[in-house]
């Protein structure tokens, strides 16, 4: 059975969320449940680190798709990093590896957050 | 169900017309809590039949995305239905070929109206049915009878999305 956890570190008034485990439909209502919470409470620029999730499915993208959509209404933003290839391959297929920012690093992705 | 609804005598003929060998053959209960291993399961075989580990894993996305939809839209996500999952080796092909077939007993939709949405339209969901596509060089959905639909895909050789990157994992 699968199994997600997340953690969530504030660093320099950004939401790291770092989701450990695959995210497909199964696990993904629980990324959803975290990033609307987090947006709920006014936090505004989020970076996902990918590092430790070996596999995501449609659904972890629509998940990321409707958060980065909240946060775009309220002036903020989303940023994914330390995706791997086969990660990264679903939003090239999906055509969205230029909606999001990807970038290669959590410390590269704060500065633009 | 337009182009895609097949007689028993096509069906017979696309079957047919590539040998299968070292068939599995699983049932799984629709419970997205089971996709994780049957995932595996596809990714794992598909590796054995001469797949790249990207190519691999993308087949076993395809196949997720495919048993999602069934769970989701097919069984309105009640968790007990049967899906049923045969894997063949296609021998008589140029490369290395899989054949995937899922069965359900989930409401028969029209084959035509299972289609892609538009990708420049950015929101969430409906990119199971485009992600399938651009993995699988063969996508039919068919009525199954006695009840419930078929799909079988079809994937020959390593060929990928032109952007995806090799995974030495």
């Amino acid at each position: 059975m699968s199994d997600l956890q997340i953690d969530i570190e504030r660093r320099d008034g950004v939401a790291i969320v770092t989701p450990r485990g695959d995210v497909d439909m199964a696990t993904s209502p629980r990324l959803r449940t975290e990033l609307k919470k987090l947006i709920a409470a006014g936090t505004t620029r989020i970076v996902v680190d990918l590092s430790h999730v070996p596999y995501m499915d449609s659904s972890g993208v629509a998940t990321l798709v409707e958060a980065m959509k909240s946060l775009r209404q309220v002036a903020g933003s989303l940023a994914l990093c330390n995706m791997n290839p086969r990660v990264r391959a679903i939003f090239e297929i999906a055509r969205l590896d230029q909606y999001f920012t990807i970038c290669e690093s959590i410390e590269e992705a704060l500065p633009g957050t | 169900m337009g182009a895609v609804r097949q007689g028993p005598c096509r069906r017979r003929a696309i079957a047919m017309s590539s040998e299968p060998v070292n068939q599995v053959r699983i049932q799984m209960r629709s419970d997205p809590r089971l996709l994780a291993g049957v995932r595996e399961l596809v990714a794992a075989v598909a590796h054995r039949l001469g797949f790249d580990q990207l190519t691999s894993s993308q087949i076993a996305l395809a196949v997720d995305e495919a048993l999602a939809n069934v769970i989701c839209h097919g069984y309105e996500r009640c968790c007990h239905k049967p899906i049923w999952i045969s894997i063949d080796e296609l021998k008589d092909q140029p490369e290395h070929a899989i054949r995937i077939v899922i069965e359900d007993e989930a409401r028969t939709v029209d084959a035509d109206c299972i289609r892609s949405r538009d990708l420049d339209d950015v929101r969430p969901g409906g990119l199971g049915v485009h992600i399938i596509h651009e993995i699988m060089d063969t996508v039919q959905y068919e009525p199954r009878e006695p009840a419930g639909m078929r799909l079988t895909l079809i994937r020959v050789g390593n060929r990928r999305p032109a952007s995806a990157k090799d995974d030495p994992a």
